[in-house]
């Protein structure tokens, strides 16, 4: 199978020269002619109606442009899925954060006081920001219950299977907010002319969310808004939906003043008013028989989305759809709700509800495996899916996964048996105890359901003046290896050097939409396509009898060149096209939620220094199949980072919150790993390709961040004997768990029997 | 739009920027980083956090490494600056480019240029640093997208060719 020649090779990153050089531009690097800055005056408390705005003296007013939500040519909101979000608040606000007026000011050091000099009066209003205040529904802060959205998966009859229960094992797991901490802040240029309409360039993930919510909010036709893509310093899902308000920002000032505006965060101001991954409650009560089988559950999967429904309702499919993780439940009822409350929207972050509800999931099979008396691995091997099985949504496992043989060889690499054994006698002496903790997990690529046959993404592939080839997409790069992967599909289809192959900055005026980049697709839904179009141009060469049936990579050049001599613009589209037998219900969430999954078994190994109460992870083995490897050194580096911010996620990343409000948005006191913080982490492929990727491709951007979490607290609860379900897992959890109760009167596994 | 009455309180300050002499008029507590983003138009020093936590906008200061939104420029009088854009000899890459750019050391690229600034001090400190120097000598940058583990390799890669064309 691996006759190519491009796909699977470690070609050189294709900005990387710009990028080591420090050449590459960022948004913040691009300056205009005549250029103003923008600032952003926000809401200072959590919920209450705007009373009055007073210009404090000490500032000339007069040097500055000073836009309000009166201001707005179109429609008050960001057009995103339901539109609730308003761009500018007007008479209410519902979080801290929420911007109410933009300034702008030639004098980019004039702006921070100007902000300061801008006081708001507001009637308060009561707020809440818990999921459980939101569900008591004591005060109602969005719609008319609270809820944005709610989901039922419903597979089998769930509640038959009590009655035939050896156990019942029930578990309550959270999650923390979490945010993305790209270290490029958020950033936009816009700029604003009757004739062309409005451009903005900007650090950014999706060019056509923001040209979507640009039409709607300065109400311009397709044609007039124009969106560029800058090199972009990290994005994470943290650039998905938000960089829509910062060029609805810029692009407002940019209108009133008529002069170019841009706007960029400062650290604090990123952290504290931009999305963050939501946090999570899960609720699992598991009936197993005596041998440790699943014979059905009900999963709770809750998640706050803050103020506004933005994305929620995306983040809490994929969460539900993945809540009961790698294993094959004969009867399973999922309910999933994202209620509302007085913080922030949170938003996308890579996992996008999965890491979340998989947490819980991971965890609660050691809890299971606890109750029944078995080994965390055992019965993790007793209820894996299988080919022909069928998961939660009832799809059927049409892949050859064999988890059993992942398990056993993630159990080797980590020496995980003879190291568990050692452990066992080491934790008998001194203060370091040590554990072992695995996690098994899946991660479905491409949007959810119907969601790539609406998105019907589209790609360019054009045939140069100069006999190379160049990519039409909108797909971003933020450090992933977009452009490299991409070019080299492109390459390999058409029996190019990777060298012939260029790829366009995305550019709305330029690429067509070839979709978000986001949910693990890039490679596999837009690769495919890529692939498709850069065929159509072969073909167009062949017809016209330019080219034979085998070629050099110069004769491809030369034909290329010639038909564009002769007949001008050279170019080949492609068009998602369902494959025929993926079916999906959007009514009963029922069916193929997912062309392909990646499918991972990770182990962690920690150790808890009962002095200090921190855990330090010591090695970790990430074992994954996903589909053929295009590049194997970008592979390793998405698993790499990615389980590096799961380490992030699981022991040092806490958001504090007061009133709705982080109260550390500073990187001194938002700790996130660094160089000295993460053991040798081990990455390791499967591979057993894909039909519906180009060249045998799955999604592999998010898989790493589902694992790290629960196999670390699993190795936690090896080494003390005392389970925590609830992260992030932080010393002074782990200080107060032992101080309060030894391990011995843990009634944990006691309570889970019946 | 800048009047003569708002260069009030500025001074002259000389320094030596990747080999070359320059003067620049700035307020004397003016960040170096913006001194040299914006009126030096070296842009390759980025800033993260401004409060010298992540290390984006690392630069050499007579061959000691700091956070220029740290320094004011005044401190910065009569010194020598080595930025990225002072690393590479015209089109030849250094050594550490080239193995950040072989081994994945680069992702996003926002953190690139202080972290090879810092390897780069790190390298000429220490030509051959173990593992545990380079995780070291690297701490006070962060990197968001690469777990750091492809930086360490590009390090030691770069630390190895150096050592076998000099011996």
């Amino acid at each position: 199978m691996n006759h190519e020649r491009i796909v699977g090779t470690a070609v050189p990153r294709k900005e990387g020269r710009e990028k080591v050089t420090g050449k590459a531009r960022y948004v913040d690097d691009m300056l205009l002619p005549d250029m103003l800055y923008g600032a952003t005056v926000r809401s200072q408390i959590p919920r209450g109606r705007i009373k009055k705005i007073t210009f404090n003296p000490g500032i000339a007013w007069n040097e500055f442009v000073i836009v309000s939500a009166k201001d707005i040519p179109g429609k008050n909101c960001i057009a995103l899925i339901g539109d609730d979000q308003p761009c500018l608040a007007s008479e209410f606000v519902n979080h801290p954060e929420e911007p109410i007026l933009l300034l702008a000011h030639p004098d980019r050091r004039a702006l921070r006081k100007a902000v300061e000099a801008v006081s708001i009066e507001y009637d308060p209003l009561p707020a809440v920001f818990t999921i459980e205040e939101s569900e008591r529904c004591s005060e109602i802060v969005w719609g008319a219950d609270n809820i944005f959205k709610t989901y039922i998966i419903d597979k089998g009859d769930i509640d038959g299977v009590w009655s035939r229960a050896d156990y019942i094992v029930e578990g309550e797991y959270s999650t923390g907010a979490q945010e993305q901490l790209y270290i490029e802040n958020n950033g936009m240029i816009a700029a604003f002319d009757a004739q062309r309409g409005i451009t903005v360039w900007g650090s950014l993930q999706c060019p056509y969310y923001v040209h979507k919510a640009l039409m709607a909010l300065c109400s311009l036709p397709v044609e007039k808004v124009r969106v560029v893509q800058m090199e972009t310093g990290g994005a994470f899902g943290g650039k998905e939906e938000y960089p829509s308000m910062i060029a609805g920002h810029a692009a407002l000032l940019a209108i009133k003043s008529g002069r170019p505006v841009k706007i960029i965060y400062d650290r604090a101001e990123d952290m504290a008013a931009t999305t963050k991954r939501h946090p999570s409650r899960t609720r699992h009560r598991t009936a197993v028989s005596r041998d440790g089988k699943i014979l059905g559950g009900e999963i709770e999967f809750t998640i706050d989305g803050g103020a506004y429904a933005t994305l929620s309702s995306v983040v809490l499919s994929r969460g539900a759809i993945h809540a009961g993780g790698p294993y094959y439940w004969p009867n399973v009822r999922i309910r999933a709700k994202a209620v509302a409350t007085n913080a922030p929207p949170h938003g996308a972050f890579r996992g996008f509800g999965a890491p979340q509800s998989l947490f819980a999931m991971e965890r609660h099979m050691d809890r299971i495996a606890q109750v029944v008396g078995l080994s965390p691995v055992e019965i993790r091997r007793r209820n894996f899916l299988a080919p022909g099985e069928t998961t939660a949504t009832e799809q059927i496992v049409r892949e050859p996964i064999d988890l059993g043989k992942l398990l056993d060889r993630a159990l080797s690499l980590s020496e995980y048996h003879s190291k568990k054994k050692r452990f066992s006698i080491e934790n008998q002496a001194g203060t370091t105890k040590k554990g072992m903790g695995i996690a098994a997990f899946l991660h479905g690529a491409g949007f959810t359901g119907s969601g790539e046959r609406y998105l019907s993404s589209v790609v360019g592939v054009e045939g140069c003046a100069d006999g190379g080839v160049r990519v039409l997409v909108s797909s971003t790069e933020f450090g992933q290896g977009t452009k490299t992967v991409l070019c080299q599909i492109a390459a390999e289809a058409l029996g190019l050097r990777y060298e012939d192959v260029t790829i366009a900055q995305p550019d709305t005026a330029e690429v067509p939409n070839s979709g978000p980049t986001v949910a693990s697709r890039t490679v596999m839904v837009v690769g495919k396509l890529v692939e498709s179009a850069a065929r159509g141009i072969q073909q167009t060469l062949m017809l016209a009898g330019m080219l034979g049936d085998s070629y050099s990579a110069d004769e491809f050049r030369a034909a290329c060149r010639s038909h564009v001599a002769a007949h001008g613009e050279l170019r080949s589209w492609a068009q998602y096209e369902p494959p025929p037998d993926v079916f999906w219900d959007d009514q009963a969430y029922r069916g193929e939620a997912y062309a392909a999954y990646s499918w991972a078994v990770y182990v962690a190994e920690i150790a808890v220094d009962l002095t200090t109460y921190s855990v330090s992870v010591n090695d970790f083995v990430a074992l994954q199949e996903v589909g053929r490897v295009l590049h194997p050194v970008l592979a390793i580096g998405q698993i790499v980072g990615g389980v590096a911010q799961g380490i992030g996620f699981a022991l040092y990343e806490k958001v504090i919150w007061q009133q709705g409000r982080m109260q550390n948005s500073q990187m001194t006191n938002y700790i996130m790993p660094t160089s000295s913080d993460l053991p040798p982490i081990r990455v390791f492929f499967e591979e057993l390709g894909n039909v519906h990727g180009a060249f045998g491709a799955k999604g592999i951007g998010e898989l790493p961040m589902d694992g790290p979490a629960p196999a670390i607290l699993n190795a936690v609860q090896d080494a003390l004997a005392i389970g925590f379900d609830s992260i992030p897992l932080l010393p002074e959890d782990i200080f107060e768990a032992i101080t309060a109760h030894s391990p011995a009167s843990d009634s944990d596994v006691a309570s889970g029997v019946r | 739009m800048i009047s003569s009455l708002e260069d009030r309180g500025k001074c002259e300050i000389s320094l030596t920027v990747n080999g070359a002499r320059k003067v620049v008029l700035a307020f004397p507590m003016e960040r170096l980083l913006d001194v040299l983003r914006q009126q030096l138009g070296l842009t390759g020093a980025k800033e993260g956090c401004g409060e010298g936590e992540c290390g984006s906008c690392s630069v050499l200061m007579d061959g000691t490494l700091v956070n220029s939104c740290l320094i004011p420029v005044l401190q910065a009088e009569g010194a020598a600056i080595v930025t990225i854009e002072g690393l590479a000899e015209g089109a030849q890459l250094q050594t550490l480019q080239e193995a950040f750019l072989e081994c994945g050391g680069a992702q996003c690229g926002i953190c690139t240029p202080g972290m090879i600034l810092a390897a780069f001090h790190l390298l000429n400190k220490n030509p051959g640093p173990t593992l545990e120097e380079i995780k070291e000598g690297l701490s006070g940058n962060l990197c968001r997208c690469t777990g750091y583990l492809q930086i360490f390799e590009a390090v030691a890669r770069a630390a190895q060719r150096e050592t076998t064309t000099s011996s």
